[in-house]
């Protein structure tokens, strides 16, 4: 069976506290329920601005599952876990697993 | 002695026909405006215009947000108004940025901000150096996100943002039902407010365009109406009725030399407004045909409203008298244009007017009959509609004639649109049918010529195939 990568992408602006709490928000829920299979790319549109049209990004900081499908967006810094979990569709996987 | 002038808030030119009379010069200068109204009323077009002829005629490039529309469908949409869009992109004039927010992809949790959508509009600004913006409609934020204090504050940020940036703005905004916009926009955009508007009234649709508020400057405070046509919007402004047009000595004549003997000078004075009345079939459009004809043998261009006939019938009717208009119709000295007067409200006739005298320029227009007007709008509509009507026509220096049936019986005088246009037009003649030993007579008199005397007797007068024929008076 292949292997399912997660990937994610984060975008700030600049080295904000939301940004930063975000970041550190995601890491943690991903070592915790993803360990081994996510990448996280950070995109800064202080550096890139052109990057946020293709995405669609019009807040900040914004979280998108690129992969798997369909495409998801997570607006905010990320402080509630469980709906973290349950907009990246972790959740219902997790709880299949233990049950 | 001469008062010092006040330093004058600077404007910026809208690019639509009228509304920069209104607001003394166009909306604030790299501030925002806010242009409000119900679903389908022309904000967005009026923003697209904005726009493109900030462009094409001021020369300053504009950056188009769209929160509804994707650039496809906008270019689509305006193409047919002559608006090429696309063409303004790869000339690097134009950049439409479409957000598109889908709720059902999107989450929130925790705290953020709208810094994003400043990135992509800063970014767009400098790309092409904007000096104007458009955006349509922000509101649709509130649709897709739930956190309204976070949308509240960073709208009102934007706005602010906005002001340092230096560029003039346009916001739209969906009418709320207590409030200008749904979401009060109007409390943050403090300097421009504008109301569009889309009305029916028996059964005729009409919209109309008020300034709400406009800080730090005059502005005209009635509601205006415009039109959105071929070539985009324009409004009609309520020309100024100060009474100081420029007056000639010039002498033309009515081009029948019969009629103008009856006048002491001949003839009458350039940018006169002729009123005749008269009940029906008492040759007023044939009156009015030789005033084109006069017109059209100066050279001068002549514009014919006809609200009872067509060109050709016109054409044809005339040709019975004598009156040959047919070469001067063809040489597009003379331009006829026939409209039903119940196709379209009143204000709307007004703008057509108005829209074909700055094409075409004429120095002499004629409307056969004005009274048609009266059954597409109310007494004090038509009456101001008049008033309007007369007073560009003569700050224009315009000849204008007007022709009005009235009805049988001695009604002339408290009849609706003569007691409209009387007042105004400077010479008035009124033809009659009367009958007497069993023959029925025509007969003209003048009830007034300002500036000039006149007959008072009442002319006896046919119409033969060479036209018409004043008897002389014992």
């Amino acid at each position: 069976m292949p292997k399912e990568i997660w990937e994610l992408r984060l975008y700030i602006a600049g080295q904000t506290p939301k940004s930063v709490l975000a970041l550190k928000n995601i890491t943690k829920y991903c070592r915790e329920h993803l360990e081994g299979k996510y990448t996280i790319e950070i995109v800064d549109l202080l550096v890139n601005p052109r990057l946020a049209e293709g995405d669609q990004i019009f807040a900040i900081p914004t979280l998108v599952r690129k992969f798997p499908v369909p495409l998801r967006k997570i607006i905010g810094d990320l402080s509630n876990e469980e709906k973290v979990l349950v907009g990246l569709n972790i959740r219902p996987a997790a709880v299949k697993k233990t049950s | 002695m001469r008062r010092e002038k006040p330093e004058v808030f600077p404007k910026c030119k809208t690019g639509v026909d009228g509304l920069d009379e209104i607001t003394g010069g166009g909306f604030p200068k790299g501030r925002p405006t806010l242009i409000c109204g119900s679903a389908g009323c022309g904000k967005t077009l009026m923003g697209i215009q904005f726009l493109v002829k900030g462009i094409t005629d001021f020369g300053e490039p504009g950056v188009f947000m769209s929160f509804e529309e994707s650039a496809r469908d906008l270019a689509q949409n305006v193409r047919s108004l002559g608006f090429d869009l696309d063409k303004l992109i790869s000339q690097k004039k134009l950049r439409i940025d479409h957000i598109r927010i889908e709720k059902t992809e999107i989450e929130e949790t925790g705290d953020y901000d709208l810094e994003a959508l400043f990135i992509r509009l800063n970014h767009a600004i400098d790309s092409i150096g904007a000096k104007r913006v458009v955006l349509d409609t922000i509101e649709s934020l509130f649709g897709g996100l739930d956190n309204a204090t976070i949308l509240r504050s960073e709208i009102r940020r934007l706005f602010q943002w906005l002001k340092d940036k230096g560029v003039t703005t346009i916001i739209t905004g969906e009418r709320g039902e207590s409030s200008l916009t749904r979401q009060g926009l109007e409390e943050y955009v403090s300097d421009c407010v504008i109301l569009l508007d889309f009305r029916v009234i028996d059964q005729i649709a009409t919209r109309r365009l008020r300034i709400v508020k406009y800080r730090g400057s005059t502005h005209g405070t009635n509601e205006y109406p415009f039109l959105i046509d071929e070539t985009g919007i324009s409004v009609l402004p309520i020309t100024s009725l100060k009474l100081e047009h420029k007056t000639s000595t010039e002498l033309l004549s009515y081009g029948h030399a019969g009629l103008d003997k009856l006048f002491e000078k001949e003839g009458f004075y350039r940018g006169t407004s002729v009123l005749i009345t008269g009940t029906a079939g008492t040759s007023k459009t044939t009156l009015a045909s030789y005033f084109a004809l006069s017109s059209c043998q100066r050279k001068e261009s002549t514009l014919f409203f006809s609200f009872e006939e067509s060109p050709d019938q016109l054409v044809r009717n005339m040709k019975s008298v004598g009156i040959d208009l047919k070469s001067y119709l063809k040489s597009g000295l003379l331009f006829i244009h026939s409209s039903r007067p119940s196709l379209q409200g009143l204000e709307m006739h007004l703008l057509v007017l108005n829209k074909l005298i700055r094409e075409l320029k004429p120095r002499t227009v004629i409307i056969d009959p004005i009274s048609s007007l009266v059954t597409v709008g109310n007494t004090s509509e038509v009456r101001a509609m008049l008033v309007r009507l007369m007073d560009m026509l003569k700050v224009n220096q315009i000849n204008a004639l007007f022709t009005s049936l009235t009805h049988d019986g001695f009604s002339d005088f408290n009849d609706v649109t003569v007691d409209a246009v009387s007042s105004l037009a400077d010479t008035w003649i009124r033809v009659s049918n009367d009958e007497k030993k069993d023959i029925r007579s025509r007969n003209l008199n003048i009830v007034k010529s300002r500036g000039m005397g006149h007959s008072n007797q009442v002319h006896e007068f046919t119409i033969e195939g060479k036209g018409i024929k004043i008897k002389k008076s014992d």
